[in-house]
């Protein structure tokens, strides 16, 4: 139930942006107004969420130390797993943004035995993890030459090296669009092929896996199959993004599917999990210094509490303190 | 199949009783299987005794196998408000309950997993417990599409899971190593249990130390002639052992440092071999110290129950320094201890701009990593010594001892101090060596009973937990014929000797300062010094 | 003999049968976890599962020699002591080996003589099912003896101090 309701929601997101588009001809719904509505909500989501994650302070500084800390000048600091100063956080927090750090630490173990690999073992996890946000990263700067004219060289570079294996064949095929297909294929098959992991993932999980996987195959198709009009897309984008809002006529329904489901991933995402690409740069086990020994740490709403004094303790127990010869106070 | 074939008939009802551990058929969502009550798998439920005494919210008498747990009327909004609380005033609760994408990478991480193989001590799984409240009561998501989105309403049944697996987690922080984000199931045991703790659902072990702790200075409730006349019997031991009659001060003003351990040290055996070494090492080097029974432990129970109650327990350190005017506070071996002084001490209770900058009065060596705290690690400081050649040491005095070197959970992943016990180690013992590297150091595996559960009732749960850790040990063990485990923590001392009697019977457990102590050769002792602190005589030494 | 033979060319597969049913005990959510990493340290449940079994395996091939055996089953019994099973269910993983050897051997038990051996064999089983009782028993009291001890040991100097005054008492 919790693979098939989600499959079966993807579909009918599908089925319904095909039946507006073709049956019912509501491009200008599917083209425009609920796109424009997504990433209005999607812009909020997340500066909400992110609001309200920084909203709440970081009382203690409490980060998972994964090394040798600042101590005496003569013993060797593990200056990135347990950093004591910004340059060290920022190096921790790189690695672990944009290679995914902690995930690769998890494979080391399981090398030794034998040498070989296991199905879903931690590495192919990091490996497929890795491969996913990356290729979604470099599609998604892609995509941006539609928003931009003239098309930054940037991206123009971009788009050589993803398409260097180019062969015979036309358009250029991107490395990328086959890489994410692979890599989201088998982030979706290990939640149902190991029963462990199935076990802990919501049908959520299966839905925002689903839909990428719907998305990307949509973008591929259109690019390689449904052979789209780019320029009337093109002018379509432009429209939104210059508020002068025209349906160029003749797009093709494959391309409203895709954007469609573009825009329920838009909205949907900061409700969900898919947030941890906020989260992940606030997290304090991370990106603290481990320095509080040195520093103080300030906790904004550090409660006065009353606690049991000397004085107190001493009143209790003065006469017997006096019998064996403990200093007092008062005598 | 012939009839012939069929296996065990008999038994088959037996073995298919419903528990956690049946479950050939991947059996129900983990969310319709209730948490069961059986013997030894809950924690004693707190006494009055001691809940009274420190004010904690309805404290009665009830026990977990209850059917009625006794909470208030409206114990539901009471949490939810605590909930909504925490999530205010902690960025990692609320970012922790949001972020999760359900990996799985942590799910192997926890020794309590490992050791059980009981899919709710995956720590992820140990998450959802709460966040799947979380999303039901606090998110769009959740309130729209219920179960889809992971949420489910909070009924007495989870309560009584949190109760169940909240006290079935260590706080060791080993699976948030692994997190792509860094989450710790630490951070979320500690919110779950500060949420129980809001109306009466507290464990005895946790509560009953925190009071007394509160009261008397230390955990088990020591008055402050009885705690003197302690340290005392060990000032005769050492004298009988070495020669050497030591001095103590106690409660003294104007002395340079203040020294606080865990109460563990003082009164538990083996710990207060530990004990004897601090003694015997201060007077080496003749420091200029002093002992306080009003700050007479180290420990912070509080810290596994709420952070107001590790607040309130961890003030009387400074109080007493102040009081006593000196110049800053050594502490003692001890994990969780550490972890409040690294992480919560200067923030809660600080500044402590009545102290000074730590300096080592011996060897002069400032501490700068503890210049806001004013407090060293007695591993730092001896490391430090030991560096500068303050100490006279014969490490072929520990020769019939065969080290390995467990890490503490908390000096690991919330300090990061493992250099020092090794340099140390290695400077007063001649025979060390490490076990496996996947079970050291930041991946280090608990002792099982870390967090307030090294309690008796539950043994079975804490022999399941040392697993991981034992069987690196009984590696070593068969390997290098290692018969010493060492450690710089207090709760290890008393934990780790329960593991190994079931696990490595031959295996002893030790205190690094006692080995330091072992190794020291002091002025005045006696002419043939030939038994270590436990009176086992040394290598080559006939009883 | 033959019996013995064709056990020990069936290795393998009888020993892979053996510990998949040992490993039944625990639910298959986490057995997904459990069976993927074997390492020694990282995962020594599995691994002490999957020696020991091995080891196991090989001493059925030959007379019952307690010494040898005992402690190979104390490995797995141990573990499996403190896992909240009832105590038939801790030690059933011996009797499972029964089943396991007639699946695999179902040919050749049809045959009379070496349905003798297997008698044999099955007492061989039989021998170490009793070995595994005493283990378990014993590992429950060291349970309940350092039960005991703990809390003995936690207050040491306490018990030390009151036994000196007793004495002191009676001196006086």
């Amino acid at each position: 139930m919790k693979i098939i309701n989600p499959l079966l929601i993807v579909l009918v997101l599908i089925a319904l942006a095909y039946a507006g588009v073709n049956a019912m001809g509501m491009t200008l719904l599917f083209g425009v107004v609920i796109p424009i509505v997504a990433f209005i909500v999607f812009l909020l989501g997340f500066i909400t969420k992110v609001l309200s994650w920084s909203k709440s302070p970081v009382p203690f500084r409490i980060p998972t130390t994964a090394g040798q800390g600042k101590s005496l000048p003569w013993i060797k600091q593990a200056k990135l797993d347990n950093p004591s100063s910004t340059a060290g956080v920022l190096g921790r927090m790189a690695l672990e943004v944009l290679l995914f750090r902690s995930l690769f630490k998890n494979t080391k173990a399981e090398l030794t035995e034998g040498g070989m690999l296991a199905y879903g073992s931690s590495k192919w996890l990091w490996l497929g993890g890795l491969v996913f946000h990356w290729s979604f990263l470099l599609i998604l700067v892609r995509h941006l030459r539609l928003f931009l004219e003239p098309v930054p060289a940037l991206i123009t570079f971009l788009e050589a090296g993803d398409s260097m294996f180019q062969m015979a064949f036309l358009p250029a095929f991107y490395l990328t669009d086959a890489a994410i297909l692979l890599a989201a294929t088998y982030l979706f098959l290990r939640r149902v092929v190991s029963p462990q992991i199935k076990t802990l993932s919501l049908p959520a999980d299966y839905f925002a896996i689903l839909l990428i996987i719907a998305i990307a195959t949509t973008g591929v198709l259109m690019r390689y199959y449904y052979r789209v009009d780019v320029v009337a897309i093109k002018d379509l984008i432009r429209g939104l993004v210059t508020f002068s809002f025209n349906v160029p006529e003749g797009i093709g329904v494959i391309f409203y599917i895709h954007l469609f489901l573009v825009s329920v991933l838009a909205i949907y995402f900061p409700f969900s999990k898919l947030m941890h690409l906020g989260g992940v740069f606030l997290s304090p086990t991370r990106n603290l210094a481990n320095n509080s020994r040195a520093q103080r740490h300030i906790n904004p709403w550090n409660p006065d509490i009353k606690f049991h004094t000397y004085e107190a303790y001493e009143n209790e127990f003065r006469e017997k303190m006096k019998a064996v010869g403990l200093p007092v106070e008062k005598e | 199949m012939s009839k012939m074939l069929e296996p065990n008939e008999l038994t088959k009802d037996i073995l298919e009783t419903p528990s956690l551990m049946t479950g050939k058929s991947p059996a129900k969502e983990w969310m319709d299987t209730p948490a069961e009550f059986r013997p030894g798998n809950w924690c004693y439920s707190a006494k009055t005794k001691a809940t009274d005494a420190l004010g904690a919210p309805n404290s009665r008498d009830w026990s977990p196998i209850d059917e009625d747990w006794k909470l208030p009327e409206n114990w539901q909004e009471i949490i939810s408000k605590g909930f909504r609380e925490r999530l205010d005033k902690f960025r990692s609760f609320r970012l922790f309950m949001d972020i999760c994408v359900r990996c799985g990478a942590c799910a192997d991480k926890c020794h309590f997993f490992l050791g059980s193989g009981d899919p709710k001590n995956m720590p992820v799984l140990r998450a959802e417990l709460l966040r799947s409240v979380y999303r039901n009561d606090f998110t769009l998501a959740g309130k729209l599409l219920k179960k889809f989105a992971g949420a489910r309403p909070l009924t007495m049944d989870v309560v009584k899971e949190w109760f169940l697996y909240f006290f079935q987690c260590t706080e060791c922080r080993r699976c948030s190593v692994f997190c792509p984000y860094g989450i710790d199931t630490a951070e979320i045991t500690m919110m779950a249990r500060e949420l129980l703790n809001l109306v009466g659902i507290n464990i005895n072990w946790i509560m009953d130390p925190a009071a007394n702790c509160t009261r008397t200075g230390n955990h088990l409730g020591i008055e402050p002639h009885t705690f003197k006349k302690v340290i005392e019997t060990l000032v005769e031991d050492v004298e009988d052992i070495t020669g050497i009659a030591l001095n103590p001060s106690f409660n003294r003003k104007g002395a340079e440092i203040l020294f606080i351990t865990p109460s563990g040290d003082v009164f538990a055996d083996p710990g207060v071999y530990t004990m004897m070494g601090y003694l015997m090492l201060f007077e080496h080097i003749g420091l200029d110290y002093t002992l306080s029974t009003y700050a007479s432990e180290g420990g912070n129970f509080g810290l596994f129950n709420s952070n107001e109650l590790m607040k309130k327990l961890n003030a009387k350190m400074y109080h007493e320094a102040e009081r006593l005017g000196v110049k800053w506070i050594l502490g003692g071996e001890c994990g969780h201890m550490w972890r409040v002084i690294n992480q919560y001490m200067d923030t809660m209770n600080g500044p402590a701009d009545f102290l000074e900058e730590p300096v080592s009065p011996i060897t002069g060596t400032k501490f700068e990593n503890a210049k806001s705290t004013k407090m060293v690690h007695i591993m730092e400081f001896t490391a430090d010594l030991i560096k500068n050649n303050k100490l006279k040491l014969d490490p072929s005095r520990n020769d019939h001892l065969n080290v390995t070197f467990h890490d503490s959970c908390n000096p690991a992943r919330a300090m990061g101090i493992l250099e020092e016990p090794r340099y140390v180690i290695q400077n007063v013992c001649n025979n060390f060596y490490e076990m496996p590297e996947e079970t050291i150091r930041e991946n280090t595996f608990c002792c099982g009973a870390g967090s307030g559960l090294n309690t008796e009732e539950i043994m079975d749960i804490r022999m399941r937990g040392a697993l991981p850790r034992a069987s690196a040990l009984k590696y070593v063990e068969e390997k290098h014929d290692v018969n010493t485990l060492a450690c710089v923590c207090a709760i290890d001392r008393a934990t780790l000797l329960a593991l190994t009697q079931y696990w490595a019977p031959d295996v002893e457990v030790a205190g690094v300062t006692e080995m330091v102590a072992n190794a020291l050769v002091m002025d005045g002792e006696k002419e043939v010094r030939d038994h270590d602190l436990r009176d086992e005589p040394y290598l080559g030494v006939e009883d | 003999m033959e019996l013995v033979n064709k056990l020990s060319e069936k290795k393998q597969e009888i020993v892979r049968e053996w510990i998949r049913k040992t490993m039944e005990a625990y639910p298959a959510e986490s057995l997904a976890v459990l069976n993927r990493n074997k390492n020694q340290f990282a995962n020594p449940l599995s691994h002490t599962i999957s020696e020991n079994i091995d080891l196991l395996f090989e001493e059925l091939l030959s007379e019952i020699n307690p010494e040898k055996v005992a402690p190979i089953l104390d490995k797995v019994i141990r573990i499996r002591a403190v896992q909240d099973m009832a105590p038939a269910k801790a030690i059933s993983f011996v009797f499972d080996l029964k089943g396991v050897i007639r699946d695999a051997l179902k040919d050749e038990i049809q045959e009379k003589k070496s349905f003798r051996e297997l008698l044999t064999v099955e007492k061989r089983i039989d021998q170490m099912a009793l070995l595994s009782f005493d283990i378990y028993v014993s590992c429950r009291e060291k349970i309940y003896q350092i039960q005991a001890n703990e809390s003995k040991n936690q207050t040491h100097m306490l018990i030390r101090r009151v036994n000196e005054m007793d004495k002191q008492n009676e001196a006086r």
